[in-house]
This record gives C-alpha cells, sequence and structure tokens, in this order.
C-alpha cells in the first residue's frame, strides 16, 4: 500500500469532503451535515470495498477536476447523472476507474441531479471535528470546502481492479416528483385552504438551493392568524414557511431551531430525493400516516441493505469475469475429457 | 381544566415533538430540562437525540427500531414516574469587554433605553442568565434573563460578519456568538471565553440550563486572554 496525491486543477462552489455525518450534537446547535444524498455516498464507498461512512467528496452541479500528482489509486463516483472525462476516456456515474500520476479527471453534472459522490480506494486525509469529516457548510467546520490548487492526499491508496467497471444503480427508489410527508408538527397553523393547496398543487425547485434547505415557488401558504411561535428544533426534512407564506425544506445542514411553523416533514428517503432534483424541477406532496410513513422506511430499509450487499461484492479480474460468464453460460465443455 | 400538554407530535418517520406548553416562561424551562434528563437517564430503546427548546424537547428515533407510538408510550412513562426536579445547572463565568469599538450598538441601546452607556453594562452584568436551548448555528446558546429595561426588539436590518466572541442582546435573550455570522441583535460587547472549544472532550462549554455570570474585563485583559484564544 503506498500513498496517492491529487491536486484539484477546479472546484465549482460547495463541493466539500463528506462522511456519513455527525449525528448527535443537534441539542448544540450542530446539525448532523453529511451526503445529501445518502445512499448514493454509501454505494460510493460499498461499491469500491470502503467501509460505509468513509469520507468521500461531494461534488456539486459546480463540477470537479482532479490531477493525479503521485501514485494511482481506484475511484468510484455515484449519485446524479453526472459526466466522467478521464484524460479523454469519457464514460457516465456510476462507474469505477483508475487514476494514476499524470492523468487527470474532470467530473461535469449530466442530464439530471445535484450532487455526485467521489470515493477512493484507500483514506482520504480531511480535518474532523466531533469525530468526523462531514463538512458543515456554514461553519466550514470538519472536512471543509474544495478550494481550486489544493492537493490532496489518500493514504493506503490502492488499486482494486477486480471492482473497476460500471455500478447497478439503485432501481428500488421511488422516481418522479411526488416527495411523501407527514403534516406537522404546525399544521392547525395553517388555512385549510394552504393546507389543501400544499398537497393539491405543484411547487417547484427554486435556485435559492444549497446545503441548508431548498426555497419552493408554488401556491403561497397562509397562517389562520398572524403568529409568534417560541424558537423550537427543526429536522431535516421540515417544510417551513416563512412570514411571505413561501415554504423551504431544511436539508443536510438545517439550522437545528427555528420560529417558523411547519406545514409538513418529508420522509427520509424523500430528503434525498428532493436533493437531487435541480431549480425549475416540479414537486408535489402526498401526505401520509406517520405509521405508513414508518412502514415505508422499513420496507426501503430492507432492500436498500440487500443492494448494498449486492454491489459490495468484487466483480473479479476480466479473466475471473470472463471464466465465470463462461461457466454460467455453460460454453466450456469440451476441455474435460470425461465427456 | 385538564392540561393539553404533554402533547406528541409525530415528525416524519423519525421524531416525535413532546409540547409542554405555549408560552416561554423559567417554570416551562425547567419542565423541559426535567424531561430532558429524565429521557436522559433513562434512554428509551431506539433513541437517537433530543434537542430541548423553550416550551418543547425534540425526540429523534430510528424507525428501525421503534415507532411513533412505542415512543410515546416510553415518554408517558417518564412523565408518571415523578421524575426528580431538574439539577441545578453549572455556573459559568463568561467575559465581556465593553469597549467603544467592540460594541458597536452600546450607545444606541443606551439611547433607546434612556440610560448611560454605565448603566446599560452596570444592568447587563446584574442579568441573571440561564442557557435556555442552543440553536442557529454551532455553540450559539440563547441565554435567558436580560433584565427588563434592557428588553429591546431586533435591528431592522442584519448586519453582515460580525466576528465571534460577539455579546448580543435582543428582547429577552442574550447571546455569545462563536462564528463570523450576520446578525439583527445590539451588539454590547465582546468576550474571551469560548463556547465551541476544538479539540476538546467537552467540545460545548454550557448544557442547557447552566446559568451565565457576565465578568467584566478591561482592554489589556482582553487583549492577553484574545492572544491566548482562550480564558
Amino acid at each position: 500500500m503506498t500513498d496517492a496525491r491529487l491536486r484539484v486543477s477546479f472546484a465549482g462552489p460547495l463541493v466539500t469532503f463528506q462522511d456519513a455525518g455527525r449525528p448527535g450534537h443537534m441539542r448544540f446547535g450542530v446539525s448532523a451535515s453529511g451526503p445529501m444524498d445518502r445512499l448514493s455516498h454509501t454505494a460510493a464507498n460499498v461499491a469500491l470495498g470502503n467501509a460505509p461512512d468513509a469520507t468521500a467528496i461531494e461534488v456539486s452541479m459546480g463540477g470537479l477536476v482532479l490531477e493525479c500528482l503521485d501514485g494511482e489509486v481506484s475511484l468510484s463516483l455515484t449519485g446524479g447523472a453526472f459526466t466522467v472525462d478521464r484524460s479523454g476516456d469519457m464514460f457516465d456515474s456510476w462507474s469505477i476507474f483508475s487514476l494514476s500520476a499524470g492523468e487527470k479527471v474532470t467530473i461535469r453534472p449530466g442530464a439530471s441531479g445535484s450532487w455526485a459522490y467521489l470515493a477512493f480506494a484507500g483514506t482520504i486525509e480531511a480535518r474532523r471535528w466531533l469525530g468526523h469529516t462531514a463538512t458543515h457548510s456554514t461553519s466550514g467546520f470538519g472536512g471543509g470546502q474544495l478550494v481550486t490548487g489544493q492537493t490532496i492526499d489518500i493514504t493506503d491508496a490502492s488499486l482494486r481492479e477486480d471492482r473497476h467497471g460500471t455500478i447497478d444503480r439503485p432501481g428500488f427508489l421511488e422516481t418522479g416528483a411526488k416527495m411523501r410527508v407527514v403534516l406537522g408538527p404546525q399544521d392547525q397553523h395553517f388555512t385549510p385552504e394552504a393546507v389543501e393547496a400544499f398537497q393539491s398543487s405543484p411547487f417547484a425547485l427554486t435556485d435559492a438551493f444549497d446545503r441548508m434547505g431548498v426555497r419552493l415557488a408554488g401556491p403561497t401558504l397562509d397562517l389562520k392568524a398572524a403568529l409568534s411561535l417560541p424558537s423550537e428544533p427543526v429536522t431535516r426534512g421540515s417544510v417551513q414557511v416563512a412570514g411571505d407564506g413561501v415554504p423551504t425544506v431544511l436539508l443536510a445542514d438545517h439550522q437545528t431551531t427555528g420560529g417558523y411553523p411547519k406545514i409538513a416533514t418529508l420522509i427520509s428517503e424523500d430528503i434525498d430525493r428532493i436533493s437531487q432534483l435541480r431549480a425549475r424541477d416540479p414537486v408535489a406532496f402526498t401526505a401520509i400516516t406517520p405509521a405508513e410513513a414508518i412502514q415505508t422506511t422499513r420496507a426501503t430499509a430492507a432492500v436498500r441493505n440487500g443492494y448494498l450487499d449486492a454491489i459490495s461484492h468484487p466483480k473479479g479480474t476480466l479473466s475471473q469475469r470472463l471464466l465465470r460468464e463462461n461457466l454460467i453460460s455453460g460454453v466450456i465443455t469440451g476441455t474435460d475429457p470425461d465427456t | 381544566m385538564t392540561s393539553i400538554f404533554p402533547s406528541f407530535t409525530a415528525v416524519a418517520d423519525h421524531a416525535l415533538l413532546v409540547q409542554l406548553g405555549d408560552d416561554i416562561s423559567e417554570e416551562l424551562s425547567a419542565r423541559v430540562l426535567q424531561l430532558d434528563q429524565a429521557i436522559a437517564a433513562a434512554p428509551p430503546s431506539g433513541l437517537r437525540e433530543t434537542i430541548p427548546a423553550f416550551v418543547n424537547v425534540l425526540v429523534e428515533f430510528d424507525p428501525l427500531v421503534t415507532d411513533h407510538i412505542e415512543m410515546e408510550t416510553a415518554l408517558r412513562a417518564l412523565f408518571d414516574a415523578d421524575a426528580a426536579p431538574a439539577s441545578e445547572g453549572v455556573v459559568h463565568d463568561v467575559t465581556v469587554c465593553y469597549d467603544t469599538d467592540l460594541s458597536p450598538d452600546l450607545d444606541a441601546v443606551a439611547q433607546a433605553t434612556g440610560m448611560s452607556t454605565d448603566a446599560v453594562i452596570a444592568m447587563h452584568l446584574a442579568g441573571e442568565y440561564r442557557v435556555g436551548m442552543y440553536g442557529f448555528a454551532p455553540g450559539y446558546a440563547y441565554l435567558s434573563g436580560v433584565p427588563k429595561p434592557l428588553q429591546l426588539p431586533r435591528k431592522s436590518t442584519a448586519i453582515r460578519d460580525i466576528p465571534a466572541g460577539s455579546v448580543l442582546i435582543a428582547g429577552p435573550q442574550c447571546l455569545v456568538t462563536t462564528l463570523k455570522m450576520p446578525t439583527g441583535w445590539s451588539i454590547i460587547g465582546r468576550s474571551t471565553t469560548q463556547i465551541l472549544r476544538e479539540a476538546s472532550d467537552r467540545p460545548f462549554l454550557f448544557d442547557v440550563g447552566d446559568r451565565v455570570q457576565f465578568r467584566r474585563i478591561d482592554r489589556a485583559t482582553f487583549e492577553s486572554l484574545s492572544s491566548r484564544g482562550a480564558s
């Protein structure tokens, strides 16, 4: 095992180091941070043979260009439909590939998705805060934001050629604009028309979208009466409505408390799905009961674990793969002298 | 009349908001703290974390282990168990230097309250502060207890890039900032006390419920404590 060193030739805004997040400190004003799309982050790691919560780079739509200065390392890219240009070799995200000294990789947003995850076979050296490298973007604590010109060290870098190739995408997630919410905890303060409009009208993401949250465009959601709530805890997925009647969905780096009423809260799976949409993409909200929300999450978790287990096994070297395919299709028959 | 509190409201698939009342009061803060401590002493199965605030506690749980109904049952049992009163919080000494360049809004506060700046400082120092909750940003502890005459509304516009350590007041609350951030609160001084401490086994100085006593320091002390990066 040796080390690899990379140079950031270009990093767009909000390209950050993220491990799986820093839960447990909300009482001190610290949201968990971690990847905006948690499943893609885990997939990038396990497909490469890493621990599921290892540090990876979250690439925003600003894109990222890395140049390998020293050593060689395998990388995986998952998340949105981003494109990869590896020294002239073009392919899509959900791939595992290598990068060696002198080679350059350019990651750009493609047809859809807002965030991609770049994991390395080895350990990314990144600053920790409270035991985690997850970057809390508003404070800059944790691994931090990548800046053009900096170098990144990967310790124990390795080539894992038996894993190179494409990664199966998770096919089990809901798709489309429909997001599932549980109403509340303050839906009672809104007019019945507002609660109805929230569930029946189309909304769209706006470009007021960062790791803290995304503001929506759509019908104004009015309160029954002027309201002054004591500031109270908010959570990832809270749909808070400011005084102007405009809803904002809180995301990975959300404030931990706020005084705006929350008309609804997205279920965990759909927080990550809405995070992968882009400005002007449509969304619509469907209310489900708390029991249905739990049921949905448990069902998804079982399928998710099976998927992650399936992609975590090496595909084998090229010759191993050819051999396996031959055995499966039963082509090799003439070599056995007894037949 | 039977109280509607505590009330339990489901939050998505992973939390329960336990409401103990409507309006901020010392008595309600003590009940929030009591519940928070009771949960910490006997954590229900599947508990992830609790976030105590002024009138409620958010209880985050693992939906693969428990659900809203089980968690509500477990929390109701804690209420019924006649929990011990919340423990008295620790008293923390927090420095503050009121020099003019560190307290850009002190004159405006004096004008708005009809007091001299010395009287404003004396009254701020005399306040009995308690940590009501953290929020907004890492280490931002909202302290209740600003004396009545000093309770002023927020400024109409926020000022950007207020340095870490700024001592702010708005309404009944006081706050010592931990990061460079915008604020619409009145800036009346600067502290050298680090509430957010990197490389520490106790990264946040206060627990919710702790008490704070401000202590005035002069410029020389401020500079010397600032250069040491701690107090």
